[in-house]
């Protein structure tokens, strides 16, 4: 099983000590901090992190221990993961925007005595847990602003815990030197919590082989060097930022570059100018619909020589990308738009110097898809899970289709079950779910295939691999058509207006929605339209805004009626609800996947009036805040009927 | 803790409050014939959270603009840090340690955040004109002092993401934090803030208020606020001052003066029956 070349790599620790020695004065990690990129190297990071394991043995973590890490991307975190790997512990990263409830659960679940976290808002969540659940012996805060007048016997400063392990430097060293040692390949490298779409979060345990092994095949894949810059800004207890901000970035040797603020992502990008980057579809949708609504407000010349460029972009830019001809007039007019307008939106999206980007998580739409690479952006989908360290399959260069997830990663199986779902088998491939192995065997057979809960086809020509829905939320319709939510849900999220959408109808004689718009674009349109608003309530319900969502219902309903196997999942009804699906309250994943179940039970009432021919619908709704507190909204929601194309006259009129 | 007596105390989280910063001895201020302030007696300690409160024309900016020095009272006497104070130029105040924020917001609207920052470094500045225009030696070496300290002021106060805007684009509680952030790149002793809240929703509330409990535990900053909002007001300050119709009717912990039935009336009004 041992495809590795060096037999010493068999954790981050030690790749940490190989690029010490390969690329000891190449940065590692930058951080704006006061206004300026602050930077360490390969040799000042291992330093860093030695310190602070040195100090973590001192407090009594010990091999097997879990440590759990919650705070932003910042150097010191990723130190901290990093040190605890040093001592053979497991870290476990959580999701920092989680309210204490959610964390209470996992940090029982997994046991953790020592809780690293970034500030001060961190470290109360952590009280307020503490005082429900026992067993968390130390808090460690990077931190330090507004922690001065706390007096608890429980916590130290990173500083502090590294001054300690620094101190006791000499006469340790060899000693963790001895652990770093010990550790092998089938020792367990982190554990990451699943957001979950259902039920619980479930503990990932993933092991030095399958981050080592997945980091090395990914970057042979798209051929990573360690020139590469990269910016971590997406979650640490995400399963991705995992293997590209430690993973691969700890293979490769590249640098890891962290934001200032998670307000200034956009500014820091820009200076920046990442070479591989990554990005949940939902962010390119925001760019995109920003770029598109600046636009707007742009000089008729200025508008005219955009609308031309892109059209160009859109007929030609992709071809150029993928290397395929392209006449040599076609050439010089991008060529120049490349001067005058990709080049510079390129620059100010902070995208001037990808050469690989991915998406993932989600479906993006394919104008999106295509409008980054008209510009010349590499952008590529990839499909994967935390179960599998990531990669299941992936676009190859020259092979970027948006309709498709690519084809299988290397060292990836893939096969399609007769159900539809989609199977694989890699050396990625999780160990277990912690204390859940009943879970684990649903999941996982024995002979190391894992269920991915999606249904899918293989195109056989190409191998690229398509995904159609989640398994388990494709259904019947109450006259046995085919329900896919996801589909039409995608479809309609395409649209810039609208953020989220929900669509029912398993068991049901036909198909409704509940449909959340985007306050940014929404509101700027109101804006332009002089239209006044107050609350995302009132701009929700507004008479203009309703018709323009039904617009674009009955635009999808056309498109899918095409399809005569999803014909049935026209929507004949919808509402605009009056709350944006929030994570807080439990109808999102922290991941923002919609969680159908708890919609389904929360809002029951506007799902029983969208089925009854009511004409609108009172209701009161539960929220929480950020900071835990609940309260509620009260509002009467209008339901709309929206025209469905008839499938049976127009297979009659054929 | 007493009602108003001088010297050290303990609050209740812990932090020392030490002796007396200023004291106000029978403050009288009038404009013609309008009596403004009608001898007021109260002391501000080292390190602690001051506020004065008051309905509407009670007298309570008036009463910060004497003890910044911008008004000289006719009566009685201002005693800071142990000895009278004469009337003061504004850049004297300034340099004895005292910086403040304003009701009306007054920055420079057309520069950027990190500029208007910067001009509350100005009592640190000693190089001279010439020497600045040049921008050689000790000017470089002042103004990348003065910037560092600017910087952590900024990410104190969490506005890295603006640090370039110009300040007639921001919204108005963001305006408030910048006009904070001013004040404290001075390294006040004292710092007063002249309704640091009003107009501000709930969220942007909190926010300050976060701030300022901290800026007095980080650094230690005694700070005197006028406020208009209770709840807030009671949330945050060690001790409080109720002023109405320029005479000082009540002076207490918060609960102390939730409690006085003067107080009371002067909010909620009596009945004259």
């Amino acid at each position: 099983m041992n495809t590795i070349s060096t037999n010493e790599l068999v954790s981050i620790p030690h790749l940490l000590a190989r690029n010490v020695a390969t690329r000891g004065d190449m940065p590692a990690y930058r951080e704006k901090e006061f206004g300026i990129w602050q930077s360490w190297t390969w040799s000042k990071t291992s330093l860093e992190i030695e310190n602070f394991a040195l100090g973590l043995k001192d407090l009594g973590v010990k091999k097997g221990d879990f440590v759990a890490i919650v705070g932003r991307n910042r150097p010191a975190m990723y130190w901290a993961m990093v040190a605890v790997q040093m001592l053979n512990a497991v870290p476990v990263p959580l999701y920092q925007d989680s309210v204490a409830e959610e964390m209470a659960y996992v940090l029982e679940h997994c046991g953790a005595k020592y809780v690293i976290v970034g500030d001060q808002e961190q470290v109360d969540k952590i009280l307020e847990v503490q005082q429900s659940i026992s067993g968390i012996e130390r808090i460690v805060y990077f931190d330090a602003k507004g922690l001065r007048k706390y007096e608890n016997s429980h916590l130290s400063s990173f500083i502090e815990v590294q001054e300690k392990g620094q101190s006791l430097r000499e006469s340790q060293l060899t000693k963790l030197d001895e652990i770093r040692a010990s550790i092998t390949l089938d020792d367990i490298c982190v554990m990451l919590y699943t957001s979950g779409t259902t039920g619980r979060p479930k503990g990932v345990v993933l092991s030095n082989r399958n981050i080592i092994e997945t980091s090395k095949n990914s970057s042979e894949f798209d051929n990573l060097k360690s020139s590469e810059e990269t910016v971590a800004y997406l979650p640490m207890a995400w399963v991705g930022d995992f293997i590209f901000s430690i993973g691969q970035a700890y293979w490769t040797g590249f640098c890891v570059n962290c934001p200032e603020s998670p307000e200034t992502l956009n500014t820091d990008l820009r200076e920046i100018g990442p070479s591989y980057y990554f990005a949940p579809p939902r962010v390119f949708e925001t760019q995109l619909t920003s770029v598109m609504i600046r636009m707007e407000d742009a000089g008729n010349f200025k508008k005219w020589l955009f609308e031309k460029s892109m059209a160009l972009a859109k007929r030609v830019g992709g071809d150029i990308l993928d290397g395929n001809a392209v006449g040599f007039i076609n050439r010089i007019k991008y060529f120049l738009g490349d001067i005058f307008i990709y080049g510079p939106l390129k620059n100010t999206l902070g995208f001037s110097k990808i050469r690989v980007g991915y998406t993932a998580g989600e479906a993006i739409g394919p104008e999106i898809f295509e409008f980054y690479r008209s510009l010349g952006i590499n952008l590529k989908q990839l499909y994967g899970q935390t179960e599998a360290s990531v990669f299941i399959t992936q676009h190859p260069d020259g092979e970027v289709r948006s309709d498709t997830v690519g084809v299988a990663s290397p060292g990836v199986e893939l096969k399609v079950a007769e159900s539809g779902e989609v199977f694989y088998r890699s050396p990625g491939v999780f160990i277990e779910y912690f204390k859940n192995s009943e879970s684990t065997s649903e999941t996982k057979d024995g002979d190391g295939w894992v269920a991915t809960g999606d249904a899918g086809f293989v195109e056989e020509e190409t191998g690229h691999l398509r995904i159609i829905d989640r398994a388990k939320d494709v259904g019947k319709m109450l006259d046995g058509s085919l329900f896919a939510p996801k589909y039409v849900e995608n479809k309609l999220k395409f649209y810039p207006n609208i953020l989220e959408v929900v669509v029912f109808g398993n068991g049901r004689e036909f198909c409704t929605a509940f449909i959340n718009i985007d306050l940014i674009a929404v509101g700027n349109w109101a804006e332009r339209m002089n239209i006044a608003y107050s609350s995302y309530q009132e701009l929700a319900g507004h008479d203009l805004v309703m018709g323009a969502i039904k617009e674009h219902i009955e635009e999808i309903n056309q498109s899918i009626s095409e399809d005569p196997m999803l014909a049935g999942c026209q929507i004949n009804r919808f509402l605009v609800l009056h709350k944006e699906l929030d994570a807080d309250d439990g109808e999102l994943t922290r991941t923002r996947k919609v969680r159908r179940n708890i919609i389904e039970d929360k809002f029951s009432d506007l799902i029983t009036a969208l089925y009854d021919g009511s004409r609108s619908v009172s209701t009161e709704t539960e929220v929480t805040y950020e900071d835990g507190r609940k309260g509620s909204i009260k509002a009467t929601l209008m339901i709309h009927d929206t025209k469905i194309i008839d499938i049976s006259q127009r297979m009659a009129a054929e | 803790m007493s009602n108003g007596s001088e010297g050290n105390f303990v609050t209740t989280d812990g932090r020392n409050i030490g002796g007396v910063m200023m004291e106000m001895k029978n403050i009288t201020l009038r404009f013609g014939g309008v009596v403004a302030l009608e001898n007021i007696s109260f002391n501000i300690l080292e390190g602690e959270v001051r506020a004065i409160i008051g309905p509407n024309g009670a007298g309570k900016s008036s009463m910060l603009n004497v003890i910044s020095g911008f008004y000289i009272p006719q009566e009685g006497e201002v005693i800071f840090q142990g000895s009278p104070r004469p009337s003061l130029k504004p850049f004297e105040v300034a340099h004895q340690g005292i910086a403040r924020t304003f009701q009306n917001i007054a920055l420079f609207e057309g520069m950027s955040v990190l500029d208007n920052v910067m001009t509350g470094r100005l009592t640190k500045m000693k190089t001279g004109i010439f020497s600045q225009m040049i921008w050689a030696g000790k000017a470089e070496r002042e103004e990348i002092e003065n910037r560092e300290a600017v910087e952590k002021i900024i990410d104190f106060l969490e506005i890295q993401a603006i640090r370039k805007t110009p300040v007639s684009r921001l919204p108005y509680g963001l305006k408030k934090r910048v006009e904070l952030a001013r004040a404290l790149a001075a390294e006040p002793n004292l710092l007063l803030l002249d309704e640091p809240m009003a107009g501000m929703n709930v969220e942007e509330k909190q926010d300050m208020s976060r701030f300022i409990l901290d800026v007095n535990s980080e650094f230690g900053t005694t700070i005197a606020l006028i406020e208009h909002d209770m709840g807030v007001v009671m949330d945050l300050s060690d001790r409080v001052v109720v002023m109405d119709y320029g005479r000082k009717i009540g002076d207490g912990t918060p609960d102390e003066v939730r409690n006085n039935q003067e107080v009371i009336d002067a909010y909620l009004g009596v009945s004259h029956d």
